[in-house]
């Protein structure tokens, strides 16, 4: 992750968890970079990544993806993964980040 | 009573089954390369499979100081060493792929769409701030938007 902010890359990481949960999530794991609660999965929806009624209890989360703005804000890169366990490696983003000015 | 000899090749077939199915979850999938394709744990279920043959074989030679018993134990340990198994392929494989399809996520020359959530700290962070605060020190190249399913 320090690579990310080196190649001037910040990373955020979007999931339907409290600001509670991801809060414990990154104390347990050590993560410092940012991480936003979406509960009623309203970005999530917005970039069309809902996974209906996965979560628990029926609730509906994000199915993973990953994508690489600019600094304009514009997408230069975008990975919708067809199989959770297969996710992109970090390496795979550094490359692809060496792209953005 | 009967001195029965341990089926030790069976019993360590079925621990390595249990094995190979728990280290996908607690130890492989860590690695992108034990990952992706679980190559390690499927080497491992071939290891039990070895065991296991070899335990069936023990488990069914003809009567000599083994009772009817170790039978149904075999049976029982293989049936349940294949459910293992077969479990595991159905969870990496195949639930794996129960995903919608996202045609309408963003795609490469599209804008991201806006939005403002809390962080950890229940502070609000906009897209625009994301793109604009400075990473390093420096105005940053870039934004990464990770969406993961949540940990609970």
């Amino acid at each position: 992750m320090d690579q990310f902010k080196q190649a001037g890359i910040r990373p955020v990481a979007i999931s339907v968890d409290s600001p509670e949960e991801s809060r414990s999530l990154t104390q347990k794991a050590g993560y410092s970079f940012t991480f936003l609660s979406d509960p009623n999965a309203d970005v999530i929806r917005r970039y069309d990544l809902v996974h209906k009624g996965a979560g628990e209890n029926g609730r509906d989360i994000a199915r993973p993806a990953e994508f690489l703005l600019d600094s304009s804000g514009t997408v230069r890169w975008v990975n919708l993964t067809e199989n959770y366990w297969i996710r992109a490696r970090p390496e795979q983003i550094l490359e692809v980040s060496k792209l953005l000015k | 009573m009967n001195t029965r000899r341990l089926n030790w090749p069976l019993w360590v077939g079925f621990l390595l089954t249990f094995g190979a199915f728990l280290s996908y979850f607690f130890v492989f999938v860590q690695y992108p390369i034990t990952r992706d394709f679980p190559w390690a744990n499927l080497l491992l279920f071939v290891l039990a499979a070895v065991f296991l043959i070899i335990g069936f074989r023990r488990g069914f030679a003809a009567d000599r100081a083994h009772p009817t018993g170790s039978k149904i134990v075999t049976s029982i340990v293989g049936i349940l060493s294949l459910a293992i198994f077969g479990f595991f392929v159905f969870t990496v494989f195949v639930a794996g792929r129960w995903l919608p399809s996202s045609t309408g996520a963003p795609h490469v020359g599209q804008r991201a769409p806006d939005f403002t959530l809390s962080d950890t700290s229940g502070k609000s962070v906009s897209l625009p701030q994301l793109l604009s605060e400075p990473v390093n020190g420096n105005q940053p190249k870039g934004v990464l938007l990770v969406f993961y399913r949540g940990y609970w």
